[in-house]
């Protein structure tokens, strides 16, 4: 037993000193400079400047509260839509939390547009708190509010709704949805256009 | 539940038999030390490595060196990680400036990756710097699944090798497995994923301005290469503290189904290696069989719960599936599968949470891991679990028809069996022991986010996912204080090295034993006869022991919900 822990010394901290190098920074830095060389856009976030600013990521979600876009999910990161907190609610099935809050955002919905049902993802916090999506029931739901809120044609945000919905790959990898930022900016696009 | 649903649960098992072969013959070849066309690439290292560590792989080491030498590197390693996170501030590649891990956090932050266990007392984000998460973190993702790999071996060697004193060489075993399977493999998935949108950089955030005008902060780092090998290792320490539910970690629905088949890919593969190690190939997969078929029954439950959703939010006027702490691009289908598979191996990354699962939905995640995660299990955990059920069940078997059980011509006596009960014993008694005592004490009973019964399923939930070394949680519950972090340490520490052991001496003592030749007197070990035994021995063993504890959690918070009574 003696014999085994000696002999056992040396290859355990000189192994240790040797795969420390070759996997916690040959590994991830070789790979950070591949990455870096061949994918420069995504392996920095996927980031979208304009006019020289950073306005977003179009990997990770961010928080739209106004009326005039498309609204995001609730979202329990930090106050909503942090960076640097991603969490989910984590309140259980049975929780009086969990009720009172969607009980409340159903109210001020159902207050300012009644008899419409209202889609599930919109009153539920998502896993991460950075859900950049919603669903396209989620987007058509919201699409006559935008409209009006900009003085738009409705059936024209309607269209562009429809024409910003990702399709599942091969028909079942995945779900429909709609890239809230990306819709958002498309919006802003015709809404350019159309204002004098 | 939808058509499309099942049939990515089709996609994906059907994927996962077709790569169960070709992954089982590359890890027979690492099994018996020869040769691989990537030997080309990696053997001057692997000769590098011995050479200046002074092992002769060549050594066929005893099931109490084996066992020693393996033990006293993890140690190494564990100290290694404790020392980095405790030194973290005054260390490079820190650009946020993040301080000291506190003691109790890095003391369970370090056993927690040594055991492939990767529960998070933390949010990466918030805690870690980037040299930690690569330099302390990453580091245990590969070298704790190739220990869990070479485990495997040492015990499939147990079975094959007829009255030898040896049962391979844990230097040779590790290290081949992690230079010619598990570093080409998460080199190949780091640049999938990122292409797909995973970042990989050594900046720790941006800030953003956003439509809105509002400014928002992103954190960064070498995410893709930590992703790799966090799914492919089962060990599921997320950089982020959403895991893969985050955008980052997990961004599209094909980033989500090969981080799935990431995980089961190797585990899979070993059911294949071990028939194939004994000589007969129908027996790895009679294993597999037994697996998928309670693999398939846990995902029909948690898939068919997710769906028919809360009633609570029914009465509201929300109908539909459980949306609460699901992303929008994997939906009620995807989510459901990842949190079967994850806690089916050891994995523990979760891509929803599982603590806003649906009563009966987050049972089965829970169930899972109280079964030992046998069900493919972790790289190498898994397999060598399942097969000391396999010895359970030849026991019972044998019991029946009153002669001495065999098992892929070994017999199997007292004494192995003895081993193997304690090793199996190791879960009900460390889970049910520490959740009972954290659900008296003022110090457990502070933890749970929830209220009423969903709360003990949070600190249950807990104690499993340790000492099961599965790393997923309840995650409402505040580990991250003295009490927790001490307790899911230990038994993290338990849940690893206490099965470990007992494990290894089955394979010395199996290892010295004749071979014996299958008769018409043997029970066959191959058919759907021997597959139901299994299950049945999986289910009444490992299961029946928890299910009071289920009933007072997540049974009890089930009928709760479909009352509509709330906590």
């Amino acid at each position: 037993m003696n014999n085994d822990i000696l002999s056992s010394l040396r290859p355990a901290f000189v192994m240790t000193g040797l795969f420390a190098a070759l996997l916690g920074l040959g590994y991830p830095l070789a790979m950070t400079g591949v990455g870096q060389l061949l994918f420069p856009r995504q392996a920095n976030g996927s980031l979208v400047t304009e006019n020289g600013k950073v306005v977003g990521s179009t990997v990770v979600g961010q928080a739209f509260t106004s009326e005039r876009y498309f609204q995001t999910r609730p979202s329990a990161a930090g106050k909503g839509y942090d960076g640097l907190a991603s969490s989910g609610s984590n309140l259980g099935p049975t929780s009086q939390v969990l009720h009172d809050r969607v009980k409340e955002q159903v109210a001020t919905m159902q207050a300012a547009e009644p008899g419409k049902p209202i889609p599930a993802d919109l009153v539920t916090t998502s896993g991460s708190g950075l859900d950049p999506d919603i669903t396209p029931e989620a987007a058509a739901y919201q699409a006559d509010r935008v409209a009006r809120v900009r003085g738009l044609d409705p059936a024209a945000v309607r269209r562009l709704v429809d024409q910003s919905v990702e399709r599942p790959l091969l028909g079942f990898i995945g779900e429909p949805h709609v890239n809230v930022f990306e819709l958002n900016r498309r919006l802003d696009g015709i809404g350019a256009k159309q204002t004098p | 539940m939808t058509v499309q649903g099942w049939l990515l649960i089709a996609a994906f098992v059907g994927i996962l038999l077709a790569l169960t072969k070709p992954m089982g013959l590359w890890l027979h070849a690492l099994y018996e030390g020869r040769r691989t066309p990537l030997h080309a690439v990696f053997g001057p290292v692997e000769r590098g490595f011995y050479r200046l560590s002074g092992i002769d792989p060549e050594e066929d080491q005893s099931w109490r060196r084996y066992a020693v030498h393996m033990l006293i590197f993890n140690a190494a390693l564990i100290l290694l990680t404790y020392v980095l996170l405790r030194a973290q501030a005054l260390l490079p590649l820190n650009p946020l400036g993040y301080g000291a891990v506190s003691e109790n956090l890095a003391f369970n932050t370090a056993i927690s990756f040594g055991a492939n266990t990767n529960w998070q007392s933390y949010g990466g984000e918030s805690t870690m710097s980037n040299l930690s998460q690569m330099l302390a973190l990453t580091i245990h993702n590969f070298l704790s699944a190739a220990t869990g790999i070479a485990l495997a071996f040492a015990l499939f060697r147990g079975f094959a090798r007829r009255s030898a004193t040896g049962i391979g060489n844990f230097w040779a075993d590790m290290t081949r497995v992690t230079l010619y399977l598990l570093l080409p493999l998460s080199i190949v998935l780091t640049l999938f994923y990122i292409a797909s949108g995973v970042p990989q950089t050594l900046a720790a955030s941006v800030d953003v301005s956003t439509l809105e005008g509002v400014k928002q902060t992103l954190a960064l780092g070498p995410v893709a290469s930590q992703e790799a090998i966090k799914m492919l290792g089962t060990n599921g320490g997320g950089f982020f503290n959403a895991n893969s539910a985050h955008p980052f970690e997990n961004p599209t629905a094909l980033t989500d189904l090969v981080q799935m088949l990431s995980i089961f890919a190797i585990g899979v593969g070993l059911t294949y290696t071990f028939g194939k190690a004994v000589g007969n190939t129908r027996q790895g997969w009679a294993i597999l069989a037994a697996m998928m078929a309670l693999f398939l029954a846990g995902t029909a439950v948690t898939y068919w719960q997710e769906a028919a959703g809360n009633p609570v939010l029914h009465h509201l006027g929300i109908a539909g599936g459980n949306m609460e702490g699901k992303e929008v691009r994997f939906g009620i289908a995807a989510s459901s599968l990842f949190s079967v598979v994850t806690t089916a191996a050891s994995c523990g990354a979760v891509n929803a949470m599982h603590d806003s699962f649906t009563a009966l939905g987050g049972m089965i995640p829970l169930f899972n891991m109280q079964l030992g995660e046998v069900v493919i299990g972790g790289v190498g955990a898994g397999i060598y679990g399942f097969l000391l059920f396999a010895i359970l069940a030849v026991f019972v078997a044998g019991l029946m028809v009153g002669r001495t059980p065999e098992y892929v011509g070994k017999k199997i006596e007292s004494r192995e069996v003895k081993l193997a009960v304690l090793a199996i014993a190791v879960l009900p008694l460390t889970i049910l022991g520490m959740s009972a005592v954290a659900s008296v004490l003022p110090a457990g009973l502070a933890g749970p986010l929830n209220k009423g019964p969903h709360g003990f399923s949070e600190i249950l939930y807990a104690f499993t996912s340790a000492v099961a070394n599965n790393g997923s949680a309840f995650a409402g519950l505040s580990a991250n204080t003295p009490f927790y972090n001490g307790m899911l340490g230990v038994a993290m520490w338990i849940g690893r090295f206490f099965i470990i052991i007992p494990m290894l001496a089955v394979a010395g003592s199996l290892a010295a034993k004749k071979y014996t030749p299958e008769t018409a007197g043997s029970f066959p070990t191959t058919g759907p006869l021997w597959t139901g035994l299994l299950i049945g021995i999986v289910l009444i063993v490992g299961g029946l022991t928890f299910l009071p504890s289920l009933a007072l959690g997540p049974i009890a918070d089930h009928l709760a919900m479909i009352r509509g009574q709330l906590f």
